[in-house]
Order: structure tokens, then sequence, then C-alpha cells
């Protein structure tokens, strides 16, 4: 479970997240929706460490991520998987150089064990024989795929998803998904999910926040969602047209 | 200008904390001598050749006077090549193709968020890309200005020797006449010293790239820009210093 507690971030004197808290529990996938620009990916950065909130704190099933030495913050990010939104593959490495690097940099598997774990996330994020290809090499799905075998290599109890439909077309959008879904429920991980995407709302939120203007406005999930008065939130909602012609009954 | 002064040598710190093991580090500092060193020595070679020529016939046409013997030709062309052409004015081509690519690869490497993939998975960014680069200068300017010095030389002979300027006996003459290895060593601390300014400060600019592919480029230009002036003020220093 994580949990965080009143984050708040400014950027040159904008208040940019300003008192958020949630909870994301185990084995759901919790996503953080809003307009681009509403404080998401800071968010992100601020449970990741990247950037250290002004106030506010992230538990990791009670740990203290902002307490401590940088030993005890290693133990906690050897547990997290993170999927960015440009895949944030490393360019001069193979597609199974880049999912085995983790396991060369944190564990002392041999290289056997390596390649056979490679192999498995490689193949459950269906890429089987795309290992020696370069990223440069493979389409903004497969980037996703190879960032998201990447991430589940170390075997994480923390997934993080940063816009992970952004640049896709609808179907692979909906793969990518689906993928997130089912890994979150085979090894019962800890999966947040930023995103903007009415379809990832709709089909994997077990949990939705949405954020306004660095605020949090609104918790619920994707069956409440739609019945919900929030106006910024139904705003969000249904600019979607297909949404809106729903909603009017069309 | 202070606070970037600051916040470079806070960078350097940096790169000496939380550092990976030594094989990881081993990896690298050797894929770093292939890409910083060995991809320089066509480059080098071309320049170092070049000048030495262009030294040597320079020399030969303003030194006219008839009570200045002529072996002094390759004599200035052995100082100027050890002193300054085969470790300045080579660094500071070097801060032009190394400078630039340092500061472009990691800029990249920031704009797409590979610098914090690293540090999500808890390696310092910072020690695991830059260290490598900076052992990799250090290890192999060294050796670029001692190819430098020789071509530079050679370069001299051909030029002097195929145009009629200078007897070969005359130009290994002046190249042995009151030759003071200390001016190899010279040499050799320059490349040093320059080395690691120019991996550093330019690993310092595409480390703190931020915005895309404009910046990147900004960040690249400044790298060579700042490279270029910091070797031309530790070369006045060390000349101070050495000489």
């Amino acid at each position: 479970m994580i949990e965080i507690k009143n984050i708040s971030k400014s950027f040159n004197g904008r208040q940019v997240l300003d008192n958020v808290s949630g909870v994301f529990k185990k084995g759901e996938t919790s996503l953080v929706i809003g307009a681009s620009g509403t404080g998401k990916s800071v968010l992100l950065k601020c449970m990741l460490d990247l950037v250290r909130p002004e106030a506010g704190t992230t538990l990791y099933d009670g740990r203290d991520f902002y307490v401590g030495d940088e030993e005890d913050k290693k133990d906690i990010r050897r547990e997290m998987g993170v999927l960015f939104q440009g895949g944030a593959l490393f360019d001069s490495k193979t597609v199974h150089e880049n999912v085995q690097f983790p396991l060369d940099m944190l564990t002392k598997m041999g290289e056997g064990e390596k390649k056979d774990r490679v192999e498995f996330c490689l193949q459950r994020v269906g890429l089987e024989g795309t290992g020696g290809r370069m990223p440069s090499e493979i389409s903004g799905g497969m980037k996703k795929r190879v960032g998201i075998a990447r991430a589940i290599v170390m075997n994480p109890k923390y997934l993080f998803c940063d816009e992970p439909n952004s640049g896709l077309d609808p179907l692979t959008s909906i793969k990518i998904d689906e993928l997130i879904k089912e890994i979150t429920d085979e090894f019962d991980i800890t999966t947040v999910v930023i995103t903007h995407d009415m379809n990832s709302v709709l089909s994997i939120g077990d949990k939705i926040m949405f954020l306004h203007k660095g605020k949090k406005l609104w918790e619920g999930n994707s069956q409440t969602i739609m019945g919900d008065t929030v106006p910024e939130l139904e705003e969000f909602v249904f600019c979607n047209k297909a949404l809106s012609l729903m909603r009017a009954g069309k | 200008m202070l606070s970037v002064i600051g916040r470079y040598l806070i960078f350097l710190g940096k790169l000496f904390t939380r550092r990976e093991s030594l094989k990881v580090y081993w990896e690298r500092f050797i894929d770093e001598c292939i890409g910083i060193g060995v991809s320089s020595v066509f480059i080098v070679a071309i320049v170092a050749v070049f000048i030495g020529a262009v030294v040597c016939v320079q020399t030969r046409a303003n030194l006219v006077s008839p009570v200045i013997p002529i072996y002094v030709v390759s004599n200035i062309v052995r100082d100027m090549t050890l002193l300054e052409l085969s470790s300045t004015f080579m660094c500071v081509v070097l801060a032009g193709k190394v400078g630039s690519n340092i500061a472009g690869e990691l800029g990249t490497m920031k704009i797409t968020e590979q610098i914090d993939a690293l540090e999500v998975m808890g390696i310092n960014s910072a020690s695991y890309l830059v260290l490598p680069k900076l052992l990799a200068a250090v290890f192999t300017f060294p050796l670029l200005a001692i190819i430098s010095g020789f071509l530079g030389i050679l370069g001299g002979y051909l030029a002097g020797t195929l145009s009629g300027i200078i007897t070969p006996e005359d130009y290994i003459y002046g190249i042995r006449y009151s030759f003071i290895p200390f001016n190899v060593f010279i040499s050799i601390i320059k490349a040093v010293v320059f080395g690691f300014l120019i991996s550093t400060i330019s690993a310092f600019q595409g480390y703190n790239t931020r915005g895309g592919a404009l910046e990147v480029g900004q960040a690249s230009t400044s790298a060579v820009t700042n490279s270029c002036i910091a070797v031309l003020i530790a070369d006045y220093l060390l000349a101070e210093l050495l000489t």
C-alpha cells in the first residue's frame, strides 16, 4: 500500500500541488487523472522522490520514503517499477539489455538466471523474440511494452505508469491498459497510473483520484465517475464526445 | 556565475559518492575510452600533421636572417608542438568533438527521462554516467597528446623536407638540439587537466539540461564554449606554474 499525505509543491511561486493526500491499495490499479498541467506528473515525481515536495510525505507500506539514508531508500526503490511516458529506454542498449539492466545493477543473479528472467518478462508483455533489437528499431507501443517488462523484471511491489497511452493508437492503448491491469492482478502489486485517457479510466480504474489545479477534487472508481456532479470532473469526463452523447441518451 | 561554479562543484562531489561496483565502471570505462579516445585519433592525427606542417613553413618564411641557423626551424616546430599544439590546440579541437558529444548524449538522456529511470532504480546517475567519461578523458587525452606531438613534428618534417625548406639532417639536428624532456611532461600534465575540464564541464551542461531538443543544442554549444574558455584559462595558469 502507498499512502501520500498532504503533498504540496510549487515551482517559482506557482503552486503545482496543494495538500494532496490519498491511499493506493495493494492489488488495485489506481488512476490519477486530470487535465494537462494539473500536477499529475509532478505528484508521481514526488512519490518517486525525483522531486522533493515542500510539505507532506509518501509512505510505502508504512515506510517514510523521505526519511532515512540512501541505503534505506535504495531498498524501497528496488521494490518499485516505473514505466515512463516515452519508455525511457536506454538508446545504446538492446531490448534484452534494457530489461536486464536492473538485474545487472541491483542483483547478484547468474547470467543464466538473468537471461531466463528477461525472457519471461518479454514473453509476458508479448515481445518474445525481439530482445536483439535496438529501441530505435521498434514502435512506440513496443517501447511501452519493453518499459513495462523492465519495470516488472525486479518483481516490484509498486508499479508506476506515467501516461502509458500517450502517443499510441486506440487499439494499442487498450492492449497496454489490459496488460497493466493483468500484471497488477497477476503479481498482486500496487499500481498507480497517471493518465488523462478516458478509455483507461473506464476500463482499468479500480480507484480514481481527480486532480484539478493541483488539488484533489474527487475520489472514486470507474463505476461512480459517470454519475458524479463535481463540475470540474464533469467537464473533464464529458468533453469526450462519445461519453457526452451517451449521457444525453443519444 | 558563482552559483554556477557552486553547482558545478556539487556536481563533481556527486560523481564520487554512492558509487557502483568497480566491474560496472570498468566496462563503461572501456566503452568510453573507445568513444572518447580511439574515435578521436583520426581528427587528432589530421590536425597535428597539418599544424606541424604549417608551423614549419611559416617559421621558415619568417626566419630570413642569415645569422640564424636553419635547424632553428625544427627547433621551433618541436617546442611549439610539445608546449602548445599537442595539448592546448588539440584539446580545443577535442572540446568541440568530445564536449559536444558528452553534452548532447547526457542532455538527450535527461529530456527523455533515461536519467530519471536510473535514479528511480537507486543508481547514482551522475556517477554511473559521468565518472567513466571523466576517467576515460583523463586517461586517453595524454595518449592523444603524445600521438599529436609525434605527428606534429612528423608533419613539420614532411612539409620541410618535401618542399626543400630544410634538409632531413638539419631537421633532425634541430629536433634533438637543446631538448628538454620536461616539456613532454608538461604536455601530458596539460592534457590530463584539460581532459578533466572538458569532460566534467560538458557533462555538467548536459546533465542539467531542461526542456527539449532546442535546449540540448544550447547545452552542447555552452559545453564547447565553456570548455574552451576553461582550457585557455587553465593553459595560462599551467604555463605560469610549470615553466
